[in-house]
């Protein structure tokens, strides 16, 4: 039995696509996915991230606690209403999530992580409250809905359809969220996203979440499936767990050495592993120059360096070119030409600096791609 | 769902329609292009190839996965539709007017056996 999150009947009303995205009942689009990417690029486009799980870690002592639990470091959460991403390592340097941590107060922080991980990553959590802080509480918030609104129109077209809302949000900068008492309730409304683009992500009591959602839609917002995500994350250059990186890859082969606070003298669940190892492998973008398919997950890469594999794929509606992430041994360089292969054909891509995307515009050379 | 009447099909999601000089003109149908999602990349058989029925052919890839097309009947590759491969978003918008290939097929009573709209209409409800 799949999972349904507050907004499943929305989506089928409105006639979505559904998938099993990790056990969850999900629109994958409720039409044409590159139409929807185009609305968050250029106006405002909305998802359902409800199946994600927000965790309150409560208590005194709750900032210690995360310094050991985090690899990036929270003593940079300085204001109330800050976020920061970071990953969850095992001892030995893999990655058991990736998540955002905000600051509320210094007894109340808020942990959002993907939805395929919340149990795993309550219970490791959990265990190392019971060893480190067995006074702090974790409460997986089920009673909370997510709602993510994104694109350069995101921000207005939420002030159109939550009053109260502007004034608690007008001045939040990139990162930063504030509580605002709104007729939907008291709405969590952060300035986050995993598309490239300025907007909200708002924390919504899960009993209005039809209702905000409706108001989005009559303010000018277009509904987006999972579809639109993927290929608006790989564009912005941002990573997806379970496919960009897991368990048994290092963030610094995963393109995440600069959410890992290796500088400091704090320690930290996997740091040693980390220090122990340097990456052999990195984690670049590749555009690819010949026609004759779409660059995807598990194709292998041939450089001049060795072999590597590409971790995700898609073709880049921005662009109107195939784009991918793709491990590949440390030596090869920005610039460099690798072969792909696809299917029966060997073809040839462009090794970039990811983001390809971001902001409406495009960030890598496209004459480097066909 | 859209399922022309006077058109023929195969289980594997290809349309088929018998022309007046012998030939058969193939694409898939409507109801594949909409579990594909956008097109993005399609890959015809040479003119000349020689086709067995069940034999993969062509290739539509959408921004989410690419899929085989597949050869309904015998028969020779006599024509590709080389507008449909620089714009494969036009199969999304008209499936039955974005034909992929055309066959002179081996058998020339070769779709008598297959499906008729009202039964591919009930394969896919």
């Amino acid at each position: 039995m799949l999972k349904k999150t507050p907004l499943h009947a929305v989506h089928r009303a409105a006639g979505a696509r559904m998938v099993d995205f990790g056990g969850w009942d999900m629109p994958v689009n409720y039409g044409s996915q590159i139409d929807e990417h185009h609305a968050v690029r250029n106006d405002a486009g909305m998802f359902d991230v409800s199946h994600m799980r927000a965790v309150d870690l409560r208590g005194a002592g709750a900032r210690d606690f995360l310094r050991y639990a985090l690899a990036n470091n929270v003593d940079k959460l300085k204001e109330p209403g800050k976020a920061l991403y970071s990953c969850l390592l095992r001892p030995d340097g893999g990655v058991i999530d990736d998540l955002i941590v905000y600051f509320l107060a210094e007894d109340w922080f808020r942990i959002v992580v993907n939805a395929s991980t919340t149990e795993k990553d309550v219970a490791w959590l959990r265990k190392l409250l019971a060893e480190r802080a067995p006074q702090l509480s974790l409460a997986p918030r089920d009673d909370l809905a997510m709602i993510a609104v994104q694109g350069p129109q995101a921000r207005a077209k939420v002030w159109r359809a939550m009053p109260g809302s502007e004034q608690a949000s007008a001045n939040l900068k990139p990162f930063q969220g504030a509580q605002a008492t709104t007729p939907f309730g008291e709405v969590f409304v952060a300035r986050t996203g995993y598309t490239g683009e300025d907007g909200f992500e708002l924390i919504v009591p899960a009993s209005h979440a039809t209702a905000v959602w409706n108001a989005l839609v009559a303010a000018g917002v277009k509904p987006a499936g999972l579809g639109a995500r993927d290929t608006l994350r790989l564009e912005a250059g941002m990573n997806l767990y379970g496919q960009d990186m897991d368990e048994g890859v290092s963030p610094l082969v995963a393109g995440l050495a600069w959410t890992v606070d290796l500088a400091s003298p704090r320690d930290f669940v996997g740091k040693a592993a980390l220090v122990a190892q340097p990456p052999a492998q990195q984690l670049v973008g590749l555009l690819l120059q010949d026609a004759g398919g779409v660059l995807r997950a598990h194709q292998k890469v041939r450089t001049a360096h060795g072999e590597g594999e590409i971790t995700s794929g898609t073709f880049s509606p921005t662009l109107g070119k195939s784009i991918a992430l793709a491990r590949l041994p440390k030596a090869v360089a920005i610039g460099d030409t690798v072969k792909v292969a696809v299917r029966d054909k060997m073809l040839a891509a462009k090794v970039v600096k990811p983001p390809f995307a971001r902001n409406g515009k495009v960030l890598v050379n496209p004459t480097d791609g066909s | 769902m859209n399922v022309p009447k006077e058109l023929k099909y195969a289980e594997s999601h290809e349309w088929m329609r018998a022309e007046s000089d012998g030939t058969v003109t193939i694409g898939i149908t409507d109801h594949a292009q909409a579990e594909l999602g956008d097109l993005v990349f399609i890959e015809l058989p040479a003119v000349g190839r020689v086709l067995k029925a069940g034999e993969a052919c062509a290739i539509v890839e959408s921004v989410k996965a690419a899929s085989d097309v597949y050869a309904p009947i015998d028969g020779e590759v006599v024509a590709a539709n080389t507008a449909v491969t620089s714009a494969p978003e036009s199969l999304n918008e008209d499936a039955y007017a974005a034909w992929l290939f055309r066959l002179k097929p081996s058998n020339p009573n070769a779709l008598a056996g297959m499906l008729d709209a009202a039964a591919y209409e009930k394969l896919v409800s």
